[in-house]
């Protein structure tokens, strides 16, 4: 990620799209939110629409930093569950995510490869980035999924 | 429901093979027959619990060539893959085919052959099971145990010591286990000087790559006696089965395993007895933390305070509830789809009296076998006969 990509207000890491990614969770009938969306809520209920999760807070959960990674994954890799601040009128289930943490500001097309340092419950905001790991590297099927996505950096309070 | 009996039981030696899954199919296969003191062809069902002999080896069908190498012929076949818990998988359909009265006579064989593969290639392919949201940050297993034991470390106030004694006491009982890939004591200034794998684990916080298989041959309790002698058999009083969500994220306690109490639930409820009433435990501690998990969980030891009985001792092996005496997956090996057969084949020896120098005394154990992270559970309570 490039110091400017890192101080871009869309938030990028990477390669900028000519669409606005969205960070996409699902909304149910019975008002609960999940990420990544299902066919229906935990409860059964029929998807009626999205929540785009950049625009709600989050703080970090927990973090890990793995040092032992698959074919096309960064090494090291830290990661986070990030749990999403979904307002005083949400009581549906914890709405959080997995996502790497971003790398601070750098040389090179990705940044400088050291990731951000976080903590638990510490403030994060998503970055998007337009491929997480190589596809085709590892076991799965490169079109069988989408490889962009998004990552996390802290935010200061 | 016929009750169930288990009349034969057999494991490889774990660890790097020469041999491919065929052969450790076959070895861990032609023993249990030896043991029960029957042949290929007197079974009616051969169930093979295995996670990925395709994407390992590039050798599918495998059950269909077992039967073919023991000569089981007619026997029904069937492949049981649900990843890391295949063999719990494998024992829940053996058991009900024979309690259903579809089959008289089934073995189950448990195996995979892993060591020919770079640890990056089978982190990857252990990892496919993940969700795609997951798979594409690059998660693998270890990562989960990582984030769940830090997670697990500051809510309940655990000190980081108390998951290298998990390894340190899985390594010491693996010592007396000649299956066993790993029978060499550990410290825990070696356990925690180890290198870092997934922060705050290291190495020896991980059980290794193994090649290895097991066997076990179920009958109708009502006629184990026609096999064996009436102290050589157990039975199978309680077992169940259950899942958690795909997404690890999801679950609304991460450091709770919804798939390990649902599926002891079921397992307690039909063997008429609760966690109190077990003598002593196989736990799939493919991590150390899964073990403070899923004791808590199987309602041995009361939430957050699994640790706390690891520092006292109380399940070490002279301990009140010894837990993993074959040394677990952590010093014994974790071969995929043979790890939750060979839990089995150890509470098997233990209630039967035949662990050896391993043996505690034990009546009645338990076995929890660990798909994916929680994804998928079977908990397995066996009982002596005598």
């Amino acid at each position: 990620m490039s110091e400017h990509e890192a101080d871009d207000a869309t938030g990028t890491d990477g390669e900028e799209s000519s669409e606005e990614p969205t960070f996409e969770a699902a909304e149910y009938a019975d008002g609960t939110v999940t990420y990544p969306p299902h066919t229906v809520s935990p409860n059964g209920a029929e998807r009626v629409g999205t929540v785009d999760l950049r625009e709600h807070g989050g703080r970090v959960l927990t973090w890990t930093t793995s040092t032992a990674t698959p074919p096309g994954v960064r090494e090291p890799n830290t990661l986070a569950i990030v749990e999403f601040e979904m307002g005083e009128e949400y009581d549906g289930p914890p709405v959080r995510a997995l996502g790497q943490i971003a790398e601070r500001a750098g040389e090179g097309e990705n940044g400088s490869g050291e990731t951000f340092d976080v903590d638990i419950g510490d403030r994060v905001e998503p970055v998007y980035a337009d491929e997480l790991r190589e596809p085709g590297a590892g076991i799965r099927e490169p079109e069988s999924q989408e490889w962009d996505g998004f990552r996390f950096r802290p935010v200061e309070e | 429901m016929e009750r169930v009996a288990i009349i034969g039981a057999s494991m490889t030696r774990f660890g790097q093979r020469d041999a491919w899954v065929r052969e450790l199919l076959a070895e861990a296969g032609a023993a249990a027959l030896d043991d029960a003191g029957i042949d290929g062809d007197d079974l009616d069902h051969l169930y093979v619990s295995n996670m990925a002999s395709g994407e390992f080896e590039g050798q599918t069908g495998v059950p269909n060539a077992l039967a073919h190498d023991l000569a089981a012929q007619p026997a029904y076949t069937a492949r049981i893959d649900q990843t890391s818990s295949s063999g719990g998988a494998g024992v829940y359909a053996a058991w009900q085919s024979v309690a259903s009265g579809a089959s008289d006579l089934t073995m189950l064989v448990g195996g995979e052959k892993m060591t020919h593969r770079t640890t990056a290639e089978a982190t990857d392919v252990i990892a496919s099971l993940t969700h795609p949201v997951e798979y594409k940050q690059g998660v693998t297993l270890p990562s989960f145990a990582g984030l769940t034991a830090r997670l697990y470390l500051d809510t309940y106030d655990a000190p980081r010591e108390s998951l290298g004694k998990v390894a340190v006491k899985n390594h010491k009982n693996g010592v007396d286990n000649s299956h066993a890939q790993f029978r060499k004591e550990v410290d825990l200034d070696t356990v925690l000087g180890s290198p870092i794998v997934a922060d705050p684990l290291r190495l020896y916080d991980f059980c290794p790559i193994t090649d290895g298989s097991a066997a076990l041959v179920f009958c109708p309790e009502s006629v184990a006696a026609e096999y064996v002698p009436e102290d050589e058999y157990a039975v199978i009083s309680g077992i169940g089965g259950a899942t958690d969500t795909h997404v690890v994220h999801e679950r609304a306690d991460p450091t709770t395993m919804g798939g390990v109490v649902d599926s002891s639930d079921i397992a307690y409820e039909m063997a008429g007895i609760g966690p109190d009433d077990v003598d002593v435990a196989e736990l799939h501690d493919m991590f150390t933390i899964l073990e403070f998990l899923q004791s808590e969980d199987l309602g041995f030891f009361e939430k957050g305070e699994g640790w706390k009985a690891v520092e006292e001792g109380v399940t070490d092996r002279d301990g009140e509830l010894p837990i993993n005496t074959s040394g677990g997956l952590k010093s014994k090996g974790h071969p995929l789809g043979a790890s939750g057969v060979a839990q089995v084949y150890e509470i098997f020896e233990q209630v039967t009296g035949n662990a050896g120098p391993r043996q505690v005394e034990a009546e009645t154990g338990l076995a929890c076998n660990v798909g994916g992270f929680g994804n998928c559970v079977t908990t397995t309570i066996l009982e002596g006969s005598q």
